[in-house]
């Protein structure tokens, strides 16, 4: 997918752990000397960009970026604790940023995917969560409160993004080994209010947010309610260009993805069929004009 | 209730929250709108307006040793929307850090503990592995009604299946702890 967007993209060899939601409130230092020595190393690597899957890790770069950015002293604390020479100019942006700014390509390499295509008849609840979007002095991106770079690239995928509540609220995920009572409270909260916006599945970009949104619906199966797919992001964009799906993943949820799949396709291939029996009349009756 | 101690004092709470983090927490007028947005605070005894109310006040005691602190998944929300960028979600993680380097408070015990453990693997490998994963291995192995307070004890003897794949420059992540540790003290 990263070579049909046009995108180059290598692992930071080396890379560790950058701390995620248990290092800064713990030690602040270490909450920013951890990830700081990713960046150290994808700028000795000759990159000038990186790219976080994940939107802690995104959040935690990109804090750390932002605060050494900010403290002059806090830049020679962490030149001496990382032992380099640091100099803090590699830039951090996520996964949707990224995409974003292929949706001109999006569009051309989904437009000429094979049909049916199911994508044009789902309607998608884009979840952006807390990392992405907050705090925005840090991250940078899109609108604190009614961020729209997900519902772009929806678009360009062509489906349908829909207007709800709760697209920057918090699932919980930092507690979901810690305090399970509360995630569940929380999930179920974006998950009802995506179902009652019409949303046939959920689009996340963080793989934290995922397992959080996809796997607490164990829970919630067992009381009875129906259940809400939750896709990637980059699956959208996957299945949008014509990747084969048996390459993304799409059979490690925990929420069946076969069954809106398969509906969708359906009344994609049906909007097609109706489609062509519409311009076939229409020849016919050009047609007819003609002969007359 | 307690009036608020002079701040002329360098040791009240509102000089050591200015100090270590630039936020003049007697901005806060209490309006209560990070409160309102808050995802936990249906959980927490003090909301986080209440959390700025405390401090103002200078009462160390009843901050650090409630649970409420703990309670703060940093979600951001609060500060995003405080019209006073009164910045409560750093306020606590400082009250946090606080609490910890003097061992006080119930301190959530089964978030203290994954906090703890989660950073002994990155001490260890510099890597966690499939923090994702851990989850649904949890719930799928129907640990969903366990006892949450299992799960760190569970992660640090890495029966939840971390991938024991590890950092080459191990030492050099060992190091960047050791200094942060000297630094913070
Ligand atoms: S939103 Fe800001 S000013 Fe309002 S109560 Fe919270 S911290 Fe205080
Ligand atoms: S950062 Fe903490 S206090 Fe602020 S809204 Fe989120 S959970 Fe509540």
């Amino acid at each position: 997918m990263a070579t049909a967007l046009d995108l180059q993209i290598h692992e930071i060899d080396d890379w560790s752990c950058c701390g995620a939601s248990s290092a800064h409130p713990t030690n602040h230092t270490l909450g920013i000397a951890l990830p700081a020595r990713n960046l150290a190393l994808a700028a000795e690597q000759g990159a000038d960009e990186v790219v976080a899957p994940c939107a802690a890790c995104f959040n935690r770069l990109a804090a750390a970026r932002h605060e050494i950015a900010a403290d002059d002293t806090l830049a020679e604390r962490m030149s001496s604790i990382l032992q380099r020479d640091f100099k803090n100019d590699v830039a951090v942006r996520n996964v949707i940023d990224v995409l974003r700014q292929r949706a001109a390509r999006i569009v051309e390499l989904t437009a000429a995917a094979p049909e049916p295509k199911p994508l044009s008849q789902m309607r998608l609840a884009a979840y952006y969560g807390c990392l992405l979007v907050r705090p925005p002095e840090v991250t940078g991106f899109d609108d604190p409160e009614q961020p729209t770079a997900m519902e772009d690239v929806i678009e360009a995928c062509g489906a349908l993004p829909v207007r709800w509540n709760m697209a920057v609220e918090c699932c919980g995920g930092g507690f979901s080994i810690s305090r399970t009572a509360s995630v569940v409270r929380l999930s179920r909260r974006i998950i009802r209010d995506a179902r009652a916006h019409g949303a046939d599945a959920i689009v996340v970009s963080c793989p934290l947010c995922h397992s959080n949104l996809d796997f607490r619906q164990a829970a919630m199966e067992l009381r009875g309610e129906p259940p809400m797919p939750v896709f990637f992001i980059t699956q959208i964009v996957g299945m949008a260009i014509g990747v084969p799906r048996d390459r993304l993943g799409l059979e490690r949820h925990f929420v069946a993805t076969d069954p809106v799949l398969a509906d969708a396709t359906a009344a994609a291939a049906a909007a097609a069929a109706d489609a062509e029996t519409k311009r076939a009349a229409k020849r016919s009756s050009a047609a007819q004009k003609a002969r007359a | 209730m307690p009036r608020a101690e002079s701040t002329s004092s360098s040791h009240t709470l509102v000089a050591e929250i200015e100090r270590h983090t630039g936020i003049d927490v007697r901005a806060c007028y209490q309006c209560g709108k990070c409160s309102a947005g808050c995802p936990m605070s249906s959980e927490m005894r003090h909301k986080p307006h209440d959390i700025m109310r405390l401090a103002q006040q200078d009462r160390r005691d009843e901050l650090l040793d409630d649970e409420s602190l703990w309670l703060c998944i940093t979600c951001e929300t609060c500060s995003a929307r405080c019209p006073n960028a009164c910045d409560p979600a750093r306020v606590i993680d400082m009250l946090r850090e606080q609490a910890a380097a003097a061992g006080r408070g119930p301190q959530q015990r089964a978030i203290r503990a994954f906090h703890d453990a989660f950073l002994q693997q990155v001490r260890g490998n510099g890597r966690i592995y499939e923090a994702g994963f851990m989850v649904s291995y949890k719930i799928r192995s129907g640990a969903l009604i366990q006892d949450v307070a299992n799960a760190p004890g569970m992660l640090a003897r890495g029966k939840l299946h971390i991938l024991p794949e590890r950092v080459k420059d191990l030492e050099d992540v060992r190091r960047i702890f050791r200094a942060c540790e000297e630094d913070a003290s």
